[in-house]
């Protein structure tokens, strides 16, 4: 009995490995963190993922293009919309065929509500990780209504296989403008709420700024896209630099800061909601007329291989088909950005204290089965 | 010098203290006004309310295969909407029969649903052109057994509607 407590003491000044996950509420996911500690320091940490490997796209080869729809809606849950219109973009693009601009219209509006709700899930369960268990509440308070507007008009809540290569799957519900004009007036209205719960509160602010330093080269480097590499000042929105859909048409912002802690994470995320409203006020006026479905004989890739991207609330999503010309793509691959955002965390929690390891993972916006996929 | 530093430190000290203290204060303004104005509360008291819960229209509960009051469904087991299931969800069981005309057509036999591989992507609905399938309202999936998650759709002693009889609704 009395040896067992001495060897405790002696490791006491030794590094000491424990993990994190793959069961941890704070990992929203099955995700474990391989961490080495030197007493409540992070000395290093090494990712393990796979544990939700699916095998989305050896799937996808075996299914035609609006089959493999489905599938891409789970691989970030949280941007399923965004996900659908990647594939719906390449595949387009692989056609050579353009659809109108009232699908074009309604996917954009579509894509930024899905933002928004993202965003609003993220902040809440930010929230909660670091110990403030009201903001989920508000959080899911509003987001609930985004997702009214998607299972009004598309019949599901989260993973809603909408956007479809050529178009739509039917078209919007009557209410669908009415319901997205009322819902950007409500939350510019609670939106403020949020900064007054948390963005001020000053237990947040001390865990958050300062805390988990990313330099913009480091963003470069790992490949660190979304809110998170714009907060670290590397301009990488899809939306500026390649535009797609609707965005040439309206005028946004691309919120970036220099600091790159994690505080200025969390700041992105909170300006992109507000730029995220006038992009959804500037379009859901103007919806054109127009067909919802392109008149296409087959729905197949010509023999090639096709790339596109797109911006999800995550940062840069790259669909990659290399097909020989039949229905189903011969090789699909999916750049996901939180394959990519995950990897930073070795190099920006090593030296914080464990505890802040919750708020630097938090603030990367992680969504595991996008990194598995 | 040192002193007058010393007295900006202990001020700088009190000063984020009190800004501290107002910033929880704001945040519980927030949370106290909805406290004292029940009427803004949005939860909902489930499985209280089940009478009153309505799904929307369009929502994507389980595939039904609509029958009419005279026990008919309008498939004619043209099989587009098994082989547009990307999970294997759909099986058409269907026979040829000859009719009191002399023709040979195909009727359904048994349409089995796999609910528990469904992904309830809409594409079965989207391929039927009788407009046989829909979606219901049900949403309470939860069960004990597996197996009773596989579903024959068409009801016990269904038979298909007649083709002249949908023509002539579909004129009117
Ligand atoms: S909704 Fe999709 S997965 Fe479900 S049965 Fe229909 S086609 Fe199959
Ligand atoms: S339900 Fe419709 S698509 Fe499916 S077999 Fe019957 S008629 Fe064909």
């Amino acid at each position: 009995m009395e040896e067992t407590i001495v060897d405790i003491n002696l490791k006491d000044k030794e590094e000491y490995v424990i993990n994190m996950g793959p069961q941890h509420p704070s990992t929203h996911g099955v995700l474990r963190f391989e961490t080495c500690l030197q007493g409540e320091k992070v000395k290093w940490i090494v990712p393990h993922c796979g544990y939700i490997h699916r095998g989305i796209e050896k799937m996808s080869e075996k299914l035609t293009y609006p089959q493999m729809i489905h599938l891409t809606d789970r691989m970030d849950y949280l941007s399923a919309h965004i996900n659908n219109e990647a594939v719906a973009l390449c595949v387009e693009k692989a056609m050579e065929v353009e659809v109108s601009d009232r699908v074009k219209y309604i996917r954009t509006i579509l894509a930024e509500l899905t933002r928004i709700a993202s965003h609003q899930l993220w902040w809440s369960a930010f929230g909660m990780d670091l110990g403030a268990l009201t903001t989920f509440f508000y959080g899911l308070r509003d987001r609930e209504k985004i997702l009214d507007i998607f299972e009004e008009t598309t019949g599901s809540r989260l993973t809603q296989s909408y956007i479809t290569p050529g178009g739509l799957m039917h078209d919007v519900h009557p209410n669908f403008q009415k319901k997205v004009k009322e819902f950007c007036k409500y939350f510019r209205t609670k939106l403020p709420e949020y900064d007054e719960l948390l963005t001020g509160n000053v237990i947040f602010r001390e865990r958050t700024i300062g805390i988990g330093y990313m330099s913009k080269e480091d963003a470069i480097d790992f490949g660190v896209t979304g809110p998170s590499g714009r907060g670290s000042g590397f301009h990488c929105d899809i939306r500026k630099i390649e535009p797609y859909s609707a965005y040439p048409k309206v005028n946004f912002n691309e919120i970036t800061f220099t600091e790159g802690d994690t505080y200025h994470r969390y700041l992105v995320r909170i300006k992109e909601m507000w730029e995220s409203l006038s992009i959804i006020e500037q379009l859901v006026d103007n919806i054109p007329q127009g067909p919802i479905m392109l008149e296409l004989k087959a729905i197949k890739a010509p023999k090639g291989d096709f790339y596109q991207r797109v911006e999800t609330a995550r940062g840069e999503l790259g669909v990659y088909i290399v097909s020989d010309g039949a229905p189903q793509p011969a090789r699909i691959h999916f750049r996901t950005p939180n394959f990519s955002n995950l990897f930073i965390i070795n190099k920006i929690s090593a030296g914080h204290k464990i505890a802040d390891l919750v708020a630097i993972s938090g603030s990367l916006d992680l969504v595991i089965p996008d990194i598995d996929r | 010098m040192a002193l007058l530093k010393t007295f900006k430190d202990i001020g700088n000290y009190f000063r984020e203290i009190a800004e501290g203290v107002a910033s929880l204060i704001r945040g519980m303004k927030v949370t106290g006004r909805y406290f004292v104005k029940p009427s803004e509360i949005v939860t909902q008291k489930y499985p209280e309310n089940r009478a009153e819960l309505k799904m929307f229209d369009n929502f994507k509960g389980e595939l039904v295969l609509l029958h009419n009051d005279k026990n008919q469904h309008r498939c004619d087991a043209c099989y587009s909407c098994e082989r547009k299931c990307p999970n294997g969800s759909i099986e058409v069981i269907s026979s040829r029969v000859t009719g009191p005309d002399g023709r040979t057509k195909r009727v359904l036999d048994k349409y089995v649903y796999h609910l528990d591989s469904c992904t309830f992507c809409g594409l079965c609905v989207e391929a039927c052109d009788q407009d046989a399938l829909a979606f219901s309202q049900e949403f309470e999936h939860a069960v004990f057994d597996k197996s009773t998650l596989i579903k024959v759709l068409n009801h016990p002693g269904s038979t298909a509607e007649p083709k002249e009889e949908e023509h002539k609704e579909t004129k009117e």
